[in-house]
């Protein structure tokens, strides 16, 4: 690595104790801000957190029980942890399956570079700077039951809307075929980058060794790009983990769409206002997140090979 | 318009590039069709909100849409915060990362390796888990319904600072050596070295934030209570929440548009910065 520093060129001994002090007050102006920031805004809430998740408390009251594991209890055995985690792992496993297919889809179209092909990208990339919430409303109303345009293309081709939004298996998928519409095209860029990286003289090569198009996807492109898509895989798993302001935009009271997140949010600052039941909700969604990521750690170190 | 650019390579029409377009084109209608659909139904009356047939192009314009919209929810006091929130956090923000990724590039400080992980580590922690502390935190110092509550808690960045990072380790050190035996302080070297020469880093770290607190929308939404201090993502709820009849969602569509269209405009202008700054976030930092 470059990043050994300037400043640490060799001096004599005795005037390294001054070097420090000064090292030591350019650490305390310039890196230690940030780290009280994080240390405060981030660490400090992430432990008290888990702290919350032992108590039987209601936000904004004076008083709360230490319940111990209570909470953690009632959520797995009350029928509760089924539902909001089969919920969270279906959008999650349909968004970024989704996300992951039509974006290598959308990328393989632009890698041809086309007359146009950059205006493309720019248009699908765009939804992915949007506001979540602006764009969730901005669909319901092409969801909406009487009104929509899509019951009204629906109905004119002699089909039935099915209730997007007030059946929950139907809100469900609503809101999971906005979030790949708004994600798709990070996707795609990634890919895109992923693709551009991928040698012409390897494709040449199995092109020369009699292998059609479609063998030359499935035998090159995709094994040369299972960095990229492992990649992608834990940002959008993560991502997705994380989505909310689409949810409440459009399920919101949490009908269909109540994920981990979503649940701990209206747990905690909606419905009872049950704070630590929230935590804790939020505390299992960290353990989730740490969990993937030291399987994420453990998978680079081993077997996908960033060259 | 292939002419212009490469005269030598024409496009031949093979099925294959015929293909490619037309997945081009149906990812971009996709895109265009909903966006281009919100922003008519920003001038909608209840007239064709009523029926249930598909109205595109509204009967009758109505902009008055906007006024209204304007009138239930202080629209420009809440484009004011919003730029005031986005301008200051991000600009902060970008500060902050300049400067903590300058100590850990070009200073030595005892525990700098743990520093650096417990800054990168921070990036694992979603802000929705530490919202609730957070506001139970902010809000006892009295930061409800404030500039600084809405902004502080956001301020500390592992995003920036890592991608910082990695851009000032790229920098060529024979320039910075020179400046240090020139006499240049840490101070005059960032400024007057690592900045200038880290520019585009830096600009697309200042983007993405711009982005980020544009639309943030949880931590608003949870801080802000009252209409005059709300940001325009936060202001859109109680918009929503007004806004019950069908007849009237012209003017929530109206709302709508005045919270995405300033940021596809930046977009429309700094295209490639913004989509170098989302996707090299990570792709290899």
């Amino acid at each position: 690595m470059p990043g050994t520093a300037v400043a640490t060129t060799k001096r004599p001994r005795q005037a390294l104790s001054g070097r420090r002090i000064r090292e030591w007050l350019i650490f305390v102006a310039f890196v230690l801000p940030n780290i009280a920031l994080i240390a405060i805004f981030v660490y400090r809430p992430l432990f008290q957190n888990v702290y919350y998740s032992t108590l039987n408390w209601t936000l904004g009251s004076k008083f709360a029980t230490p319940v111990g594991l209570g909470n953690y209890r009632n959520f797995f055995t009350s029928g509760e942890a089924g539902k909001v985690l089969t919920t969270t792992a279906i959008f999650t496993v349909a968004t970024v399956g989704l996300t992951l297919v039509l974006g290598l889809c959308v990328a393989l179209a632009l890698n041809r570079k086309l007359p146009g092909a950059g205006l493309a990208q720019a248009t699908v990339f765009a939804p992915y700077i949007l506001s979540g919430y602006g764009v969730g409303l901005a669909w319901l109303y092409i969801f909406d039951p009487n009104i929509g345009a899509l019951s009204a293309i629906l109905r004119d081709v002699g089909l039935n809307s099915p209730e997007w939004i007030n059946s929950p298996p139907w809100t469900l998928t609503m809101v999971i075929l906005v979030y790949v519409w708004k994600n798709l095209g990070y996707a795609a860029v990634v890919y895109l980058a992923g693709l551009q990286a991928v040698p012409v003289d390897l494709m040449e090569a199995a092109q020369l060794d009699g292998a059609g198009p479609a063998k030359r996807f499935f035998k090159v492109t995709v094994p040369l790009l299972s960095p990229t898509t492992f990649f992608l895989l834990v940002t959008t798993i993560l991502n997705s983990l994380q989505a909310f302001d689409l949810l409440i935009a459009m399920d919101k009271l949490g009908r269909g769409a109540r994920t981990l997140i979503f649940d701990a949010y209206l747990t905690g600052f909606k419905e009872q206002s049950q704070a630590g039941y929230s935590a804790m909700l939020s505390t299992v969604l960290f353990a989730i997140l740490v969990v993937l990521t030291l399987i994420q750690l453990v998978v680079v170190e081993r077997r996908v090979h960033y060259r | 318009m292939s002419a212009t650019n490469a005269p030598s390579r024409r496009v031949r029409l093979t099925p294959l590039t015929v293909r490619d377009y037309l997945v081009l084109l149906l990812a971009v209608l996709i895109v265009v069709l909903p966006l281009g659909y919100m922003i008519l139904a920003s001038f909608k009356g209840a007239g064709d909100l009523a029926t249930t047939d598909l109205v595109v192009f509204p009967d009758v314009w109505q902009p008055q849409n906007y006024s209204e919209a304007a009138q239930k929810v202080p629209f420009g006091r809440l484009f004011l915060n919003s730029g005031i929130v986005t301008v200051v956090g991000a600009g902060l923000k970008v500060l902050l990362a300049i400067l903590t990724a300058y100590g850990l590039v070009f200073c030595e400080f005892p525990g700098k390796k743990f520093v650096f992980w417990g800054v990168l580590a921070t990036m694992m922690v979603p802000p929705q888990v530490t919202a609730l502390p957070n506001y139970v935190f902010v809000s006892g110092l009295g930061g409800e319904n404030t500039y600084w509550g809405i902004i502080l808690p956001g301020l500390g960045t592992g995003f920036g600072t890592f991608l910082l990072r990695q851009s000032f380790m790229q920098l060529p050190f024979e320039v910075l050596e020179a400046a240090h035996l020139d006499g240049a302080g840490h101070w005059r070297r960032l400024w007057h070295c690592v900045v200038p020469m880290a520019l585009p880093s830096i600009a697309t770290v200042a983007l993405v934030n711009v982005v980020y607190e544009w639309n943030d929308y949880l931590w608003p939404l949870i801080i802000i209570t009252e209409p005059e201090m709300m940001t325009l993502p936060r202001g859109l709820t109680l918009l929503q929440n007004s806004e019950s009849a069908a007849s009237s969602f012209g003017v929530l569509m109206a709302g709508t548009v005045m919270v995405l269209l300033p940021i596809l405009a930046v977009f429309a202008l700094l295209q490639r910065h913004i989509v170098n700054g989302f996707t090299q976030g990570g792709v290899k930092g």
